[in-house]
């Protein structure tokens, strides 16, 4: 079939089973979305309100649903603004595509309007990126970025097609989805020198991260849990991959992370991380970090392993696939000892919780939980908002916790929600701060416009309260640039949009608003003022270890 | 700090020197020399490069270099497994007083006259790293006008080659 590039491109996503596509159309891109047009039947397409959000929308899409999530930009200005979703998605391992328009090739390299160099610009924030010189490379090229993508440790592939290549005319040939890459286990010396270790720690404990679930571990990983009777943490971006209320595990760990996962680990003398970043987020000191613990690492890419942290033992390979040949070598053991140690960080822990009466943040979470469903998503943007979530939510289902771990990404939520209410096809949360969600409340305008259920709970503090709260510990108070004193009033915004929104003081108001929140058509936003001096705690200090964590706070006033 | 020497064997595509140096840039290794060229199969290119680091960086820098799609195959080079030559052009102003000097260090370290005339000679050396340093030391005593070295290329002592190596 003689197709033009435009179409061959619509053509191979529909191909690869891609039902949705997010993005923005502009001068360089037109062909493409007269494709579009033609196969409106065939595959969607959300126009959002900016780039941005387009970028996000899609990487929300790809963490709920687990494909690959596609993006849609034209040249010069479309395409930068969808640099911080690529990143994003580059630093979380999310599997994304983002196909730019550029000007013809005959005008490549003169500065021509709105022509950029975009794989320049994304060389280091994507796996992969493709400048199409030739209608005839273009279906090889999608096809091999879908691959890329969703292979080994997914991530963000680009791809640049100028005017002319998507207008120039070549032969089409349908083919299958094409598969990602055979995953593969680690080497066997490496998993017999694994088990050894395994089976001769006396206080091992399992760290797991986003990894886990690419690779669909989680039966594995409960199975050697249990054979070798070890308790559970996991990183903010392994958070959903178990229930919340699994008996062994014991939440987040890292900076803000669960006081018993922190001290587990701690006090473990073997630590074995399942597709899991040792990020500074989570060491905190690394020459202080589990001093007493030996470090056991698999993960698919190699270049993890003994990246920032010491391990006696790295494992390249798939998770599923090593832990499925590692499981039969490990000796069944109870180690009532250790138990009884994390018991009692755990004590320790249930009498730090906060049991204020009123609106505090946990209440706000807790209250939330109460309203989730099994398949309900939960996005956050970046700040205190999104540790108190990760914190206290209550996770029932895989990929329903969409955060942006790595980059921390204010405005990432939106965009995230929306993609993610696509792919799951269900309402989805979105819990953010008053900063975060002004860096991208545009989108209310495409929620409002595809009648998107999203309940967005704004933990309004009036503040940056992350930065706030790093200037009240480590800046004498000096709140410079951090106090918003801004005058939005969220209800009448969501109005003016075309949403409906409330604000509330009480946990009370807050439920009930929860209740018309979660029965509403559409967008619905609820103002939660909180207090401006509210901690995320624990808190290890940026450079800290265990020993320097802070579990409570009183701030005079 | 340690002098590593790597060859990467890489698709020979548009913009592909870029991607590997890039992975230098980002872990602010500074290169102190890189060649590259098309290889006895036209679709590969060979970038040899040499840089200043330390032992946990370069594995790290490596790792990172096999994650680039069209990187094929990476080797490392050290003194005893491989042969390294660099070629240096260099010209000198030709004065009486220093003629015969100049000539007989060049005779001394090999280096062949390729171009001559009443103001300037020019000398080639095909030499090691260090030889070559060592040579324009000593020219350092004269008057040198310009000089231009290629950077290091390295083949290992054996019949294996770069392309049998599987990734990692
Ligand atoms: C795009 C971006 N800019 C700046 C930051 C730095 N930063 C991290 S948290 C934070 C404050 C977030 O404020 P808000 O969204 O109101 O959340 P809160 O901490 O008050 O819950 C800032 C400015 C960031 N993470 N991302
Ligand atoms: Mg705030």
């Amino acid at each position: 079939m003689l197709l033009s590039g435009a179409d061959i491109i619509v053509k191979i996503l529909i191909e690869q089973g891609c039902d949705t596509v997010f993005g923005y159309p502009g001068g360089q891109a037109l062909n493409i979305y007269d494709s579009l047009y033609a196969h409106s039947n065939e595959i969607n397409h959300i126009l959002t309100a900016h780039e941005q959000g387009a970028a996000h929308a899609a990487d929300g899409y790809a963490r709920a649903t687990g494909r690959v999530g596609v993006v849609f930009s034209t040249s010069g200005p479309g395409a930068t603004n969808l640099v911080t979703g690529i990143a994003t998605a580059y630093l979380d391992s999310i599997p994304l595509i983002a196909i730019c328009g550029n000007v013809p090739t005959t005008h490549i390299g003169t500065d021509s309007f709105q022509e950029i160099d975009i794989t320049g610009i994304t060389l280091p924030i994507t796996k992969h990126n493709y400048f199409v010189n030739d209608v005839e490379d273009l279906a090889d090229i999608l096809r091999e970025a879908f691959r890329l993508a969703k292979s080994g440790r997914p991530g963000p592939v680009l791809i640049d097609v100028p005017k002319d290549v998507q207008i120039a005319k070549c032969e089409y040939e349908f083919q299958p989805a094409v598969e990602k890459e055979e995953p593969f286990a680690a080497k066997n010396d490496r998993i017999n020198e694994a088990a050894k270790i395994i089976n001769a720690a006396k206080q091992p404990y399992i760290y797991f991260g986003g990894g886990l679930i690419t690779a669909n571990a989680q039966a594995e990983m409960l199975a050697l849990a249990e054979k070798i009777d070890a308790p559970i943490g996991c990183s903010l971006m392994g958070l959903s991959a178990i229930p919340t209320d699994y008996p062994r595990f014991l939440g987040m760990q890292g900076m803000h992370g669960h006081y018993t996962s922190s001290m587990a680990m701690h006090n473990a003398d073997l630590i074995l991380s399942l597709g899991v970043r040792f990020n500074d987020r989570v060491t905190g000191n690394r020459q202080k970090f589990a001093t007493g613990a030996k470090i056991i690492h698999i993960d698919v890419d190699g270049s993890e392993l003994f990246k920032t942290v010491d391990a006696v033992c790295g494992l390249r390979g798939d998770v599923k696939l090593t832990l499925e040949k590692l499981l039969p070598m490990l000796k069944e053991n109870k180690k009532p000892e250790w138990r009884v140690k994390v018991e009692a960080f755990r004590q320790e822990e249930e009498s730090c919780l906060d049991k204020r009466e009123g609106l505090t943040p946990r209440k706000v979470i807790l209250i939330l939980n109460k309203y989730l469903g099994e398949n309900t998503a939960v996005c956050t943007d970046v700040g205190q908002h999104q540790m108190w979530a990760a914190q206290n939510l209550n996770f029932k289902t895989p990929r329903r916790f969409i955060s942006s771990g790595g980059l921390g990404t204010m405005g990432f939520g939106f965009g995230a929600a929306i993609g993610a209410a696509f792919g799951t096809k269900e309402r989805s949360v979105l819990v953010t701060g008053d900063g975060s969600f002004g860096m991208n409340l545009n989108e209310l305008a495409t929620a409002v416009r595809y009648n998107i259920p999203i309940v967005i709970l704004i933990m309004n503090n009036g503040v940056l309260g992350m930065v706030r709260q790093w200037q009240t510990l480590f800046y004498n108070k000096h709140y410079s640039n951090s106090v918003l004193e801004r005058k939005t009033d969220f209800t009448a915004f969501a109005k003016s949009f075309g949403a409906n929104g409330e604000a509330v003081t009480t946990p009370e108001e807050l439920d009930e608003a929860l209740s018309r929140a979660f029965r509403a058509e559409g967008p619905y936003i609820i103002d939660c003022k909180i207090d401006k001096d509210e901690f995320v705690l624990p808190m290890l200090p940026p450079g800290g270890s265990m020993d320097d964590i802070i579990t409570n706070l009183e701030v005079e006033q | 700090m340690n002098r590593y020497t790597v060859a990467v064997l890489v698709n020979n595509q548009f913009g592909v020197l870029n991607r590997v140096t890039s992975m230098f840039r980002r872990r602010r290794f500074n290169i102190s020399s890189l060649t590259v060229s098309e290889t006895e199969t036209s679709e590969l290119s060979r970038i040899t490069v040499v840089f200043d680091g330390d032992d946990a960086g370069k594995q790290q820098l490596i790792n990172h270099l096999y994650k680039l799609p069209d990187v094929c195959s990476i080797k490392e080079f050290s003194d005893d497994n491989s042969v390294s030559f660099e070629l240096l052009l260099i010209k000198m102003k030709n004065e009486t007083k220093s003629r015969e000097d100049i000539r007989g260090a060049a005779d001394a370290f090999g280096a062949i006259i390729v171009d001559y005339s009443k103001d300037y000679m020019m000398f080639r050396l095909t030499e090691t790293t260090k030889r070559i340093d060592d040579f324009i030391n000593l020219m350092r005593e004269f008057t040198i006008l310009e000089i231009c070295r290629t950077g290091s290329v390295s083949l290992e002592r054996s019949s294996t080659t770069i392309r049998q190596i599987i990734n990692l």
